[in-house]
């Protein structure tokens, strides 16, 4: 039976084609763009989870003035520094099983004549520096071998820098020069895809003291937790211990100590306003769709006055032609929303292959079934709803003035 | 003879518009036996129609007693008064009033729709009264596909569909001319004659008066005659 009313009512939308089509745009621009913030939304949450989880709790990073996360900012305006004695320092602590420095800065690349701008990382080659590269993938060699002690004027290439950014591939034994120094290729990162880690080149710290002349800053101190203590209190006697040491007061660091955890956790919770935000902007448009629809409605009733005095001479009851009537509003919001439902999807996945050709390979879109089965419910019951009054005006129509509509 | 499925007793209809109050049907009394043939004539404006619609339960009397199988309609509800039409009663309209974005097999399905009737019943049903008035070629045609002759044969299948007692026609050929008119009216004759509905038909047709068993006259919301 109710199939009969979906029939009807569809007969009634695909006849008046074009203003369905213009009603359905109302609902399903709106449930495009949620559905296509929504699973860009939650693949970015989810990868950035992934990510930080992959990196482990044991780990943190002290940076001066503002937080790092991903690896060590290459700005050079930063104002406060943190030095070799800040190291020493965090060396000290008991529950700091290694600590190692990293100077990044941005420096001008020459390859087969070729020049280029690349983010340079100085990466101690001591032990501090091997177990800070152990058990992250980001780092892994692909070709060749990791940087390791004695090492000087070598490098280790981010896979993108290999591959794409010359002309011709760096390989391993490629000579290049880095601030006009000559430096030999020794070994090729594997691809991380993280966006960051495949756009670097590695090279001995002391080299990069050298050829920077800067003898004792860091832009990010990579630390390695011990077993048994809990991250967060170590942030706490780090902090406190970098105070005492850097004279300054609580509240007034001009160094950040972070989880890998902490981080992940702030990265969340600002998406978490962005999905609020996609939440209202979904609920505005649903309203400015729904309010369209009903506005159709009340047009459909008006025009098909006197179909409904027939149906009703043949012995519809009110609660059919009601019915009628909502299942044709409720269809244009089902079809609008099945519409915004594929766009946004489609956009979303555009948006997946955007990130993955910029190099950031692990990012993929997040297409939960709530998402699906939410966004036509939602557009479903908003068509309805909308249609709650127009449909009680037709069945609340009288037989006889409705037929006379058409005289 | 036995007693009258339709009984007007002294009924009155007046419509308001503003402050005027327009008398459609000023104390009329009625009444028709099961298997009658009854036409109604007079002029226009004398209340033809409110007095089919008052039969057929699309309106209800200001005052007075419009009976139906021994039921004051004025105590049905709403639902009643949908169901007794769904069930006990055929409309032919002189507009044919078929639903444009339906097919003829569609339109003659309709009421059946409304009662429930599973698909397969509905579809023997609808194709065996499309071929009883001579339109099973034209089934999946539109009415704005179909000439004002054809729509009102559908109308007719339509009007047949849940198998009514009564059959209410009003002026049935007024949009059709001559020729068209008497093959839609030798349909209805035959709706009397073979399926012994029913039937009350409001007309000009002299020819059509000819062959009813009784024919009442209208004047100003009243009968004023009867022929025969
Ligand atoms: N809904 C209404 N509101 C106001 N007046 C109405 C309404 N329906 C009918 N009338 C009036 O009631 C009177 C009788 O109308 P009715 O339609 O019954 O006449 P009729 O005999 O069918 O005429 P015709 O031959 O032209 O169809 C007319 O004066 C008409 O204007
Ligand atoms: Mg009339």
């Amino acid at each position: 039976m109710m199939w009969d009313y979906f029939r009807l009512a569809f007969k009634g939308v695909k006849a008046r084609k074009i203003r369905s089509w213009l009603t359905m745009i109302g609902i399903f621009i709106g449930v495009t763009a949620v559905v296509a913030l929504i699973s860009l939304g939650q693949g970015l949450q989810d990868s950035i989870n992934e990510e930080f989880n992959k990196l482990g709790k044991n780990r943190l990073t002290v940076a001066p003035g503002g937080g790092a996360f991903l690896g060590p900012t290459s700005s050079n305006l930063a104002v406060a520094t943190i030095t070799e004695d800040d190291l020493d320092v965090l060396n000290r602590i008991n529950g700091v099983d290694s600590a190692a420095g990293v100077l990044s800065k941005n420096a001008r690349l020459e390859f087969k004549d070729e020049v280029d701008f690349i983010n340079v990382w100085g990466f101690p080659t001591d032990k501090d520096g091997e177990n800070m590269l152990e058990g992250i993938s980001f780092f892994e060699i692909e070709k060749g071998r990791q940087l390791r002690s004695g090492d000087k004027y070598k490098a280790v290439i981010g896979y993108s820098i290999a591959k794409d950014t010359f002309d011709k591939e760096i390989t391993v034994g490629s000579k290049l020069k880095i601030k006009n120094k000559i430096f030999e290729a020794v070994g090729i990162q594997k691809k991380a895809g993280t966006g960051v880690h495949d756009v670097i080149v590695r090279i001995p710290l002391e080299t990069a003291r050298e050829i920077y002349d800067e003898p004792e800053e860091f832009s990010t101190i990579f630390v390695l937790t011990k077993d048994g203590y809990e991250p967060a209190d170590i942030v706490d006697e780090i902090k406190k211990e970098l105070r005492d040491s850097r004279e300054v007061e609580e509240g007034e660091e001009d160094f950040s100590v972070q989880t890998a955890e902490q981080t992940g956790t702030q990265l969340n919770q600002i998406l978490d306003i962005v999905n609020i935000v996609i939440i209202g902007i979904a609920a505005i448009s649903l309203l400015v769709g729904g309010i369209g629809i009903m506005n159709t409605m009340y047009t459909t009733v008006m025009e098909r006055t006197s179909e409904i005095g027939v149906m009703k001479s043949v012995g519809a009851r009110n609660s059919q032609i009601m019915f009628l009537f909502l299942v044709e509003s409720g269809l244009l919001g089902l079809v609008g929303g099945l519409i915004g439902l594929i766009l946004g999807l489609g956009i979303a996945k555009l948006g997946e292959l955007l990130a993955v050709s910029m190099g950031v390979e692990i990012f993929k879109i997040h297409v939960g079934g709530y998402l699906i089965v939410g966004a036509l419910l939602i557009s479903f019951l908003a068509g309805t709803l909308s249609g709650l009054l127009p449909a009680r005006q037709a069945a609340m129509m009288q037989p006889v003035d409705a037929l006379r509509k058409n005289d | 003879m036995n007693k009258p499925i339709i009984e007007l007793k002294d009924v009155w209809k007046i419509y308001q518009i503003g402050h005027v109050k327009i008398p459609a049907l000023r104390g009329l009394s009625l009444s028709i036996h099961s298997g009658e043939f009854i036409a109604i004539m007079g002029k226009s404006g004398s209340g033809k129609s409110t007095l089919m619609n008052m039969v057929g339960c699309l309106d209800i009397p200001t005052k007075g007693r419009v009976n139906l199988y021994g039921d004051d309609i004025a105590s049905f509800t709403e639902s009643d008064l949908a169901q007794t039409r769904g069930k006990k009663i055929g409309f032919i309209f002189q507009k044919f009033n078929l639903i444009p974005t339906l097919t003829a097999f569609e339109n003659v399905m309709l009421p059946m729709i409304f009662q429930g009737i599973p698909f397969e019943e509905r579809k023997k049903k609808a194709q065996s009264l499309l071929s009883m008035v001579g339109l099973s070629e034209r089934s999946a045609h539109r009415p704005g596909e179909l000439s004002g002759g054809e729509q009102q044969r559908v109308a007719i299948a339509r009007s047949l569909a849940i198998d009514p007692e009564i059959i209410l026609a009003d002026e049935p050929t007024g949009n059709l001319d001559s020729k068209t008119g008497k093959m839609v009216m030798d349909l209805i004759i035959k709706l009397h004659k073979e399926q012994k509905k029913t039937i009350i038909i409001v007309t000009h047709d002299e020819d059509v008066a000819k062959y009813a068993q009784k024919i009442k006259v209208l004047r100003d919301g009243l009968v004023i005659g009867q022929k025969k």
